[in-house]
């Protein structure tokens, strides 16, 4: 449980504290669709148990269910999943899961903004969400690594039919991922640091 | 102070009343502090005592670094409520911003290696 103070607010629980060194932290984006497995990765690999943060859009409405002089706008709040791994005592990384669903690309903002990189979690079932939210990282300049999430039944494709039909650049990292693995989900992101070490390294050499 | 239990006439979290009286109407805050989602706060002093309730809750909160999500998801408040929120109190000065590690394009590479490192432990 939630630690509840006297103010009626909950608090971290003792466990869950940072220790008062921590000075930064960093930030991996999980993208996929809904029930691809976001929120069960983050478990996977986070010391904390996963939180929730929203954030809402408001929009004008437009013209549906108006009531005669009164403006009427629509909210909607979106959740957004995420956990936590302390690298060392300075250096903290959080993890956070969010829909990839062109509607929520609100959200991407603040999210991809400082962002080390981002784990895409391709659902074979529902390929054509991943393929928007490619598109899209590759518009933001975000690098990217692809997680295929197998779930049991889905259909099973190899890698190299799945990069084709998403079009995606052969430097682009795809593993096997089990989001109810630990050690599956660290070899994802794993995979995204040694991308992103690659890519830097390059571009040094380069200049 | 009351004691413990929900108290009935608490509004849900997210009610847009509460909202903007946290905010005071207030969504942009005029001198505008860069706030991620993972820029770490830390409490600077005791609390002031004058200070609203989910104000008092942020001080007490971040006696230890806490990320503006973590908060966010302790108050259960939207972040775009907060961020004005945390604003005020660091220009008050009850609680310090640790900003993220700035990665321009690409994070450097001792970065990296500290992040790989760390996770090679989980």
């Amino acid at each position: 449980m939630d630690y509840k103070s006297s103010d009626g607010y909950a608090g971290p629980r003792s466990e869950d504290i940072l220790p008062a060194s921590a000075t930064a932290a960093v930030k991996v984006v999980i993208v996929g669709g809904f029930g691809v497995g976001k929120t069960t990765l983050v478990g996977s690999v986070s010391e904390i148990r996963p939180l929730t943060t929203e954030e809402t859009m408001t929009q004008a409405g437009v013209g549906v269910d108006d009531l005669a002089g009164i403006e009427h706008k629509t909210e909607t709040t979106v959740a957004m999943d995420f956990g936590r791994i302390s690298i060392n005592e300075q250096l903290v990384l959080y993890l956070f899961g969010t829909p990839g669903q062109e509607r929520f690309w609100f959200l991407w903002n603040g999210l991809f903004e400082g962002a080390l990189g981002a784990v895409v979690l391709l659902d074979t079932r529902r390929m054509e969400v991943s393929y928007d939210v490619i598109g899209r990282l590759e518009e933001r300049g975000v690098p990217f690594v692809v997680g295929v999430n197998a779930f049991p039944g889905a259909p099973r494709y190899p890698m190299s039919e799945l990069r084709t039909a998403m079009d995606l650049d052969e430097s682009v990292p795809m593993i096997d991922c089990d989001a109810r693995d630990r050690a599956s989900c660290r070899d994802t992101l794993m995979a995204l640091m040694r991308y992103l070490y690659t890519l830097t390294t390059v571009s040094t050499e380069s200049q | 102070m009351s004691g413990p239990g929900p108290d009935p006439t608490a509004q849900p979290p997210g009610n847009p009343d509460r909202l903007y009286i946290l905010t005071g109407g207030q969504t942009r805050p005029e001198a505008k502090t860069e706030l991620d989602l993972v820029t770490l706060i830390v409490t600077r002093s005791e609390s002031d005592p004058g200070l609203q309730p989910e104000h008092t809750a942020v001080v007490r909160m971040c006696d230890f670094p806490l990320s503006v999500a973590e908060i966010s998801a302790y108050l259960e408040l939207p972040v775009s409520t907060l961020t004005p929120l945390l604003t005020e109190l660091l220009s008050k000065g009850e609680v310090e911003a640790r900003p993220p590690v700035p990665t321009a394009a690409l994070p450097d590479v001792q970065l990296l290696e500290a992040v790989m490192n760390g996770l090679q432990k989980l």
